[in-house]
């Protein structure tokens, strides 16, 4: 205590060079706060990070079942399908009565038409043993639903008699190692001319290409029948009338736009089945749990913390002012969380890219996984507002 | 004449409290710890207030802070009447015109002497050029510049009071309220505290008001008032001069 004082303050205000300036320390005093007691912060990082990655994974998941679901439809190029009566999905066909598409060929409006045959199928692996199979077939040259994502072999080779393309994922579930390999569906022989990759089935039955008159040979369906008719309209035509009128025509089959057969198939494996259901319960149950451990802790924290909040109140803090360092302290918590959760969500993700399963990443999921993290800690920061909002500064002076 | 009035007729008066009352609880649970309470502080002067525990002196200190609000009477602080103010209101009038020391000390652990006294600046939201600058100007004022990157844990008990002295400086409050500075610290570091808000006191702008026990520190005090029961039962100018020509007689 030598040391020389003399308490009389320079006055706040211009003096010397330089603009006066409010200084900011509530930030600063929330990452202390935060990163002062390293292992609540542990805590709250490991319920964010939990939270993030769940329910990534799930709405990850949700998504790439849409995709799969919507995977044939999405690559199709078409305005309007003609299906059979009662169709709930693209995955769950039937055959058509026949003669749709020279139905609906001679409807005003329309400007083309592809037939499409899909069905289950038994593929005989070539070691033995039998797996169903979706076997679709289409006309890969004036059609507009062919196998993509071809890494081995091309679409010219599918004009090979018994020529079949398969996808590198279900190699395992059809007893095959690679190109060239010879199969059977139905009792007959196939060979695998073409590889893509990456073209999953949500019902988890591998998808078997192969040409319009093939399939139908397979599948034992007459020459004029199809399982869907796709149409395109003339660009001036007007679809509702084309619709009605092929609604009209073709008793006892449905004309949906592509949406709503997409809309459809979305609807019937995702919601009817509860599939989708069941992954939006898992990502909702995430965010309880990491709302929960973020209010836990961060209230934890908040009480740890009582005595310097109630100090800032006694100092003419507002309510405002705390408000604002236990929020901070709870978003610096959703930055941290998000940005390791979202790592470890990728990493999940990167493993997952051979398998079965499709978990998807998208900018607007990760947009949206960031929204929902920094809304879970500023909700789980409530409960501590709360015990803040109740402190007596009057307290301060008998500690 | 209204107690606004008559502050602003006696210029030197930073705070005037009259009649203040207050009353904790209700019906058989009541307590009243004052029952009538007249006070100013007047600038260049530093005030003791001394009285028995449950004489009512923190809950006075209270009041004169703008921590709590009277049950009865008016309190003006610098020129600002109390009444009708909110929580929020009064906050707003203890950040612009309070300083406070504590007993013990209430520095924010995870900052530095430095930031500690910024983190008061930041609260008054007083625009100063170089923030931090002046922050160690006024740790350097109660002599602690040397100190100003510690943190509370590596300071001693005198020299933290002398961060919450620096802190409660900061942005140039008018009336600074110290509730048992020296309460927590041995002898010498008591005396050089109570040195140094004898010294906070006599800026001709800023009245002092230390609640203390410690009757060591009366030689510091320009005035002492006493409290029993919740009425001020005296009040006295000691002589420093006498004081200090006894003292250095021994």
């Amino acid at each position: 205590m030598q040391a020389k004082t003399n308490p009389t303050l320079p006055q706040p205000g211009p003096a010397g060079g330089g603009k006066p300036k409010t200084v900011k320390m509530a930030g600063k005093l929330a990452y202390r706060n935060l990163f002062h007691d390293r292992l609540s912060l542990i805590v709250t990082l490991t319920g964010i990070v939990f939270s993030v990655v769940l329910v990534a994974i799930q709405c990850g998941l949700y998504i790439g079942s849409e995709r799969m679901i919507a995977a044939m439809l999405d690559q199709s190029e078409g305005d309007l399908w003609v299906v059979p009566l009662g169709t709930k999905s693209f995955d769950d066909p039937s055959l058509l009565m026949g003669h749709e598409k020279y139905a609906a060929l001679s409807t005003p409006g329309v400007e083309g038409a592809e037939e499409l045959v899909v069905g289950f199928a038994a593929w005989r692996k070539p070691k033995g043993g039998t797996t169903a199979v979706l076997l679709v077939g289409s006309d890969h040259i004036n059609g507009t639903l062919k196998p993509w994502n071809i890494v081995d072999g091309s679409l010219d080779d599918l004009k090979a008699p018994f020529a079949v393309a398969v996808d590198d994922t279900y190699f395992a579930d059809l007893g095959i190692d690679k190109i060239g390999e010879t199969a059977e569906i139905n009792n007959a022989k196939v060979r695998i001319t073409a590889v893509t990759h990456g073209i999953r089935s949500f019902t988890t039955l591998p998808y078997v290409f192969t040409s319009l008159q093939r399939a139908r040979i397979l599948l034992d369906a007459s020459s004029n029948q199809a399982s869907y008719a796709l149409l395109r309209l003339d660009p001036d035509a007007d679809a509702g009338v084309v619709r009605a009128a092929l609604s009209e025509r073709l008793q006892d089959r449905e004309v949906m736009t592509q949406s709503e057969f997409r809309n459809r198939s979305v609807d019937y494996w995702l919601f009817q089945t509860g599939a989708g259901s069941a992954l939006i319960a898992g990502a909702a149950l995430g965010m309880i749990v990491g709302v929960v451990i973020v209010a836990q802790t961060l209230y934890s924290s908040t009480k740890d913390h009582l005595n310097e909040f109630a100090t800032l109140r006694a100092l003419g803090a507002s309510a405002g002012y705390i408000h604002k360092v236990i929020l901070i302290q709870a978003i610096m918590s959703a930055f941290l969380g998000y940005g390791v959760g979202m790592v470890l969500s990728l990493l999940v993700i990167w493993l997952s890219k051979d398998t079965n399963l499709l978990i998807v990443m998208t900018p607007g999921l990760a947009l949206l996984l960031f929204a929902l993290t920094i809304g879970m800690c500023v909700v789980a920061a409530i409960s501590a507002i709360f015990k803040v909002t109740r402190i007596d500064p009057a307290g301060v002076f008998s500690r | 004449m209204t107690v606004t009035q008559e502050a602003k007729t006696k210029p030197n008066v930073l705070l005037e409290a009259k009649g203040i009352v207050k009353v904790f609880g209700s019906g058989e649970g009541v307590v009243k710890p004052l029952k009538g309470v007249d006070l100013d502080l007047r600038a260049g002067e530093l005030t003791l207030l001394m009285g028995p525990s449950g004489s009512g002196k923190t809950t006075l200190l209270s009041i004169l802070g703008c921590i709590l609000s009277p049950t009865e009477g008016y309190l003006n602080l610098a020129g600002n009447s109390t009444e009708g103010l909110d929580a929020e209101g009064l906050a707003d009038l203890r950040r612009q015109h309070v300083g406070f020391v504590f007993q013990g000390y209430n520095l924010f652990p995870t900052m530095t002497a430095t930031e500690n006294v910024m983190l008061a600046l930041d609260v008054r939201a007083k625009p100063v050029v170089n923030p931090p600058g002046h922050a160690v100007e006024a740790l350097e004022s109660v002599g602690l510049g040397h100190r100003a990157k510690a943190f509370p844990a590596k300071l001693s008990g005198g020299e933290k009071q002398r961060v919450a002295i620096a802190r409660a400086l900061i942005g140039s409050p008018a009336v600074i309220l110290a509730d048992e500075p020296t309460a927590a610290l041995d002898g010498e570091n008591g005396q050089a505290v109570m040195a140094l808000l004898s010294q906070v006191a006599q800026d001709p702008n800023r009245a002092v008001l230390a609640v203390t026990h410690d009757h060591r520190t009366l030689k510091y005090a320009d005035r002492i008032i006493r409290i029993e029961d919740g009425y001020i039962v005296g009040e006295e100018r000691p002589d420093k001069n006498a004081h200090d020509a006894s003292t250095s007689g021994h």
